[in-house]
């Protein structure tokens, strides 16, 4: 339960709330992650939250986007270069690229949701050869709230990648709406399918659900749930849903695990 | 003496002892500290124990759902059942300190871990320490402060004389007799006033040796056997035949919500329960030196903010809550730990507030 001192190596503003941290560990290396894997990331004094590993930094560090929406996520995104956080992990269960190999693949993210989702699209772009067609589907409230602008676009040149907004404003000429026209939209065998899905639980359902409509088998549609998380490491309970654990069994799931278990209202 | 974790039932060699004092003070020459139960307020409680004068001889306990009281009667030392107090707050106490950072480096705070004996531990406790054993030591990240807390208990047990009147411990297959994971085990007789001794490991063993006693004859036997058979005679009992499939399937019953206009989802039966493992945690900063602690300690699936999620909490309602609690004690705990996440102490249905008593609410859920 001892957090290892890192270092925040930089600090990149995303959005007006959202700051992307690359963080080294004070001494030796930081642990392997796994693409979908998360960390509990320690302000000190203030508290510790689970964010997601969005890349290993050439340097050696974690990549992680925080978005401040409450005390924690606040000073983490306050933290300037050179001052020291907490990092346990990392933790959880990942997304599992080898099981996509040799198929289609969607990667269907909403909001910040890209950001867990980030080290997938990386691998895509970097080995398209081994999989099929790549679509990534974004959806994000305003043009404004959408992160990694820049690397979608770069992403864009080898991938099939579409982003709707809910909200548009003047400058906006792409899609708008759910995020479920773009997934009828795309080009994929259905049985040939493995799907990345991250985001709001009602967007990650309703993703799916599309994506079932359409003759992805639900094994082969994985989603990240969020719980309230305390621990990571299965000791608090918080974060349990119905006999899981979405530290230790989660975050990544596949849809025919959880499917049952998110139709309960408040479970 | 020979170690016989099997019970004197089954012929295993046992001492007589006329007196508890020996005992205690044998312990603390060891450099235990002795805690056992002490009648404060009204209740039983876990205390330490400066010698067996302080036992609570000749009171008796009335449980039943939301009632508790003790009385004066008969001459036992542990004539009542379980109190409030578990093992649990020796194993996974209320709140600690995990860690101090000063100056950006994390400073384990070691661990207060004497040596402590705890004397009048009942079957479902030791049945809830396996429990926890468990939970903070089977999985992937073995709880380390657990486990020192854990090595530095001595553990006494007694067989449970009268069943409280909220106990369902014979139906859980978990009591009232005392069979594994004690030092040294005791059972209460009477006419004449005396205790029967047995072994569980090397170190009950040589403690035994170390105190004066008789070897156990054929009437203490029998009379230990009585006391075993009389215990296991108890009221409330549950059926836990297809308990777990069945709690899934009753997920969104309406009696979730009739439950819930009773229950005040107060958190009462959760900080009793000895198997309740829950914590949250607690950050500061100490403004006179810098120093930043943290500190964990127990939390309850009943508050509104064990669920919180993204400013909201996700079981908002009563109903999901003690859905929560009954489905993780009776069906979930089994698919994370293999075991049910009950022991049926009675504690629950005792410290309830408003008497919600879930040996009742599982037959109705049927
Ligand atoms: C496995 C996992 C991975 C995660 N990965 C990331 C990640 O990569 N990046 C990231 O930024 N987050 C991620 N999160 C979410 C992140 O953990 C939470 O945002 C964080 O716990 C919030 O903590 P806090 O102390 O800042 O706010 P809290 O103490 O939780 O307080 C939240 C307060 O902020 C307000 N609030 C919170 N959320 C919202 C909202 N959606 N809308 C309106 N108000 C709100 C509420 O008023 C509430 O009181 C992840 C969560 C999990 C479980
Ligand atoms: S659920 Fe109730 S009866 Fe069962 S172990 Fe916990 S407190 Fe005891
Ligand atoms: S019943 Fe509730 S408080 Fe107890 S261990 Fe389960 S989730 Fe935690
Ligand atoms: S986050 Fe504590 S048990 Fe999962």
């Amino acid at each position: 339960m001892i957090p290892a001192p890192y270092r925040v190596r930089s600090r990149r503003p995303d959005r007006a709330d959202t700051v992307t941290l690359t963080l080294e560990p004070v001494e030796g290396t930081c642990p392997p992650f796994l693409p979908g894997q998360f960390t509990m990331l320690y302000a000190p004094g203030v508290g510790e939250i689970p964010i997601s590993v969005s890349g290993h930094a050439r340097s050696g560090g974690y990549v992680q986007t925080v978005r401040a929406v409450g005390p924690v996520s606040r000073a983490l995104c306050r933290a300037r270069r050179g001052d020291i956080v907490g990092v346990r992990g990392p933790f959880g269960t990942h997304w599992e690229l080898s099981r996509a190999r040799g198929m289609d693949v969607v990667v269907a993210a909403g909001g910040l949701g890209l950001a867990p989702l980030r080290p997938v699209i990386r691998e895509l772009v970097a080995h398209g050869a081994r999989y099929g067609r790549i679509s990534l589907i974004a959806g994000t409230r305003t043009p404004a709230t959408l992160i990694y602008p820049r690397e979608l676009a770069r992403w864009g040149r080898d991938l099939d990648v579409q982003v709707t907004v809910d909200h548009p404003d003047r400058t906006w000429t792409g899609p708008t709406g759910l995020i479920t026209k773009l997934v009828a939209r795309i080009v994929f065998d259905p049985g040939r399918t493995y799907a990345f899905v991250c985001g709001p639980e009602l967007m990650m359902r309703a993703t799916a659900g599309e994506l079932l409509r359409r003759g992805v088998p639900a094994g082969r549609i994985a989603l990240s749930l969020e719980r309230n998380m305390k621990c990571g490491i299965g000791r608090c309970g918080h974060c349990q849903l119905g006999p899981l654990f979405t530290c230790l069994d989660g975050p990544v799931l596949t849809y025919d695990r959880v499917a049952a278990l998110l139709e309960v209202r408040q479970l | 003496m020979r170690t016989c974790p099997h019970g004197v039932e089954d012929g295993g060699e046992a001492a007589v002892l006329d007196d508890l004092d020996p005992l205690v003070g044998a312990l603390r020459e060891r450099g235990f500290a002795v805690v056992g139960p002490v009648a404060r307020d009204g209740v039983i409680r876990f205390a330490e124990l400066g010698s067996a004068a302080d036992l609570p001889r000749g009171l008796a306990d009335e449980q039943a759902p939301g009632f508790y009281r003790l009385h004066e009667r008969g001459e036992l030392v542990f004539g009542f059942a379980a109190s409030p107090d578990a093992v649990k707050r020796y194993t996974h106490p209320p709140r600690s300190v995990l860690f101090r950072m000063r100056g950006g480096v994390p400073e384990k705070v070691p661990p207060r871990a004497g040596k402590v004996a705890l004397l009048g531990v009942r079957a479902c406790d030791l049945a809830a320490l396996a429990v926890q054993d468990r939970v903070f030591l089977g999985g992937r990240h073995p709880d380390e402060a657990y486990r020192e807390r854990r090595e530095a208990l001595f553990l006494i047990a007694v067989t449970c004389a009268a069943p409280g009147g909220t106990c369902f411990c014979a139906s859980m297959g978990t009591g009232p007799r005392p069979t594994s994971g004690f030092d040294v085990a005791l059972t209460e007789l009477t006419g004449p006033h005396r205790f029967l001794a047995e072994a569980g490991s090397e170190r009950g063993a040589e403690l035994l040796a170390a105190l004066p006693s008789r070897p156990a004859g054929d009437a203490d036997r029998a009379a230990a056997r009585e006391v075993g058979a009389a215990a296991a005679r108890m009221g409330r009992r549950v059926d836990l035949d297809g308990v777990r499939e069945r709690l899934i399937e009753r997920r969104e019953s309406p009696l979730w919500d009739e439950i819930a206009s009773r229950c005040l989802t107060c958190a009462a039966c959760t900080m009793v329960c000895p198997t309740c493992f829950c914590v949250t945690v607690e950050d500061g900063v100490d403004l006179a030196d810098g120093t930043a602690e943290r500190a964990e300690r127990w939390d309850s699936c009943f508050t509104l903010g064990f669920s919180e999620l993204g400013g909201a909490p996700l079981r908002s309602s009563g109903a999901a809550r003690y859905r929560q609690w009954l489905s993780h004690k009776f069906s979930t705990w089994v698919d994370q730990f293999g075991t049910y996440g009950c022991v049926g102490c009675g504690r629950c249905v005792t410290w309830c507030p408003a008497g919600i008593d879930i040996t009742e609410e599982l037959e109705r859920l049927r």
